[in-house]
């Protein structure tokens, strides 16, 4: 078999510190977060930026947990902004004020991408644990003074789902470029509350009708962009746009990963950016070559007619769902385990409330489920 | 809105053209995302920066690639960055 040339890393991906102000119970951040203590300093972070940048690297994505806690976050995304990157600030919007909106933008930050829980703000206060709704309105409204494209990014779920047409209009008069519609992806946080977060086909039907009529409504005015939750599809999505193709992650403590939550796949390690240069770890590392190209697959993958297109799906889905990184994704119809993703999809056409409790996201919760 | 021929094209906010020299090609950035440009695509976008009528566009690449009749190509190509949102045309 032919290996395809690896490609340069585009799309880099800094996860500046796992504290964050909210507690979303759908965050995928690892459940075991509170265990890192010990975050990069900034030096390391502009060294990996420069050696980044020289493998090819153009996008930056600039997260967290909550970006705007760290200080540095000005100075990252100058020494960014200077190499050439095109910089994107992913946030809650906690933390921000109109001073430092004004002293990222002249550090030359390009974007940011303002996320959202729901248009109520009950629901957005009680889904994330805090009171941020009225702090959020206000940011959209700083950021779209400041001359950014206003993208709002809502993480949609059985407890929203509902509410679809209010969060769109509530968007449209805040006056949002795009509104992108995230259906929750089960791992992580979310998938510890994955009883209370899928909806049921009735719900997801119904929002995909409210949107449509949006979209026909606004046409350009503001673009809606709706990722489908994959636990109602037949085949699955291609992660990543294949493992180690395109995208790297570096977490707080500077583990650099292929996706957000490869973390938790066992029987690999993943590099240190504090040990190994950004070099060494796109092209050399264990951690990255393992899913790389198509060698990895076992049937029904290895002799799959589409595994080209969706390069057998997400290793990380494979594990949680299948017990191995390397079995194909059970959202597959043609996976042996598909029966795992179909049970979930017709509890959740149930009515009944779930017995667990929602999780949410804090580092006590963190700290006991580390320890179980 | 139609690219006329007096019209100045310009790359619209929140876009950037770039050469990349890892992938030897102009890239269009936008949030989130590139896409890779082909050789023509990149020599129109890199004239398009609100100076230039698409008039005074076509002549140039014209000289610059000793070839005629381009205006076509040309203004079907501006129309179609206008459609995706790159460009947007500024006044005479």
């Amino acid at each position: 078999m032919s290996i395809a040339p690896v490609g340069p890393p585009l799309w880099l991906l800094f996860e500046l510190t796992y504290r964050c102000p909210l507690q979303c119970v759908f965050c995928y951040n690892p459940v075991d977060f509170a265990a890192t203590q010990d975050e990069l300093p900034t030096a390391e972070w502009l060294r990996v930026l420069r050696e980044a940048r020289a493998l090819g690297s153009v996008q930056l994505g600039l997260s967290g947990g909550e970006p705007l806690l760290r200080d540095d976050l000005e100075e990252i995304t100058h020494e960014g902004h200077r190499l050439g990157f095109y910089t994107n600030l992913i946030t809650s919007g906690v933390g921000l004020t109109q001073v430092r909106l004004r002293e990222l933008k002249r550090a030359g930050l390009d974007h940011i991408q303002l996320s959202f829980q729901d248009s109520t703000r009950e629901l957005n206060d009680f889904l994330s644990h805090t009171r941020t709704f009225q702090l959020k309105q206000r940011c959209a409204e700083w950021i779209k003074a400041s001359g950014y494209p206003m993208v709002l990014n809502c993480v949609i779920h059985r407890l929203n789902i509902d509410h679809l047409d209010a969060i769109i209009d509530m968007a449209a008069r805040i006056g949002a470029d795009y509104l992108e519609l995230a259906n929750t992806q089960f791992y992580s946080w979310a998938h510890l509350n994955r009883e209370h977060l899928l909806p049921s086909r009735e719900q997801l039907q119904r929002a995909e009708q409210v949107m449509l009529t949006w979209r026909e409504r606004l046409k350009d005015r503001m673009r809606i962009l709706f990722v489908v939750p994959d636990y109602y599809e037949q085949r699955p999505k291609r992660c990543m746009n294949g493992w180690g193709s395109t995208f790297v992650t570096v977490t707080p403590d500077g583990t650099a990963l292929p996706c957000h939550t490869a973390k938790m796949l066992p029987g690999l390690t993943f590099p240190n950016v504090r040990e190994h240069s950004m070099r060494d770890i796109w092209f050399h590392s264990d951690g990255f070559n393992r899913f790389r190209g198509q060698g990895w697959m076992k049937e029904p993958c290895a002799s799959c007619e589409e595994r080209d297109k969706d390069l057998g799906g997400c290793r990380c889905q494979a594990y949680l769902l299948a017990q191995d990184p390397a079995a194909a994704d059970p959202v597959c119809s043609k996976s042996p385990k598909h029966h795992v993703v179909v049970d979930a999809v017709e509890r959740a056409q149930e009515s009944r409330a779930p017995e667990r409790p929602l999780i949410f996201r804090r580092p006590e919760n963190s700290r006991l489920l580390t320890e179980q | 809105m139609t690219a006329h021929s007096d019209t100045r094209p310009a790359i619209r906010s929140g876009f950037r053209l770039q050469w990349e020299p890892v992938q030897n090609a102009y890239v269009m950035l936008y949030p989130e995302g590139m896409i890779t440009l082909n050789t023509s695509a990149a020599e129109i976008l890199r004239r398009c920066d609100g100076s230039r009528t698409v008039a005074e566009i076509v002549t140039e690449l014209e000289v610059a690639f000793q070839r005629t009749e381009l205006g076509k190509d040309v203004f079907a190509f501006i129309e179609g960055a206008v459609r995706q949102g790159w460009v947007q045309m500024g006044p005479p």
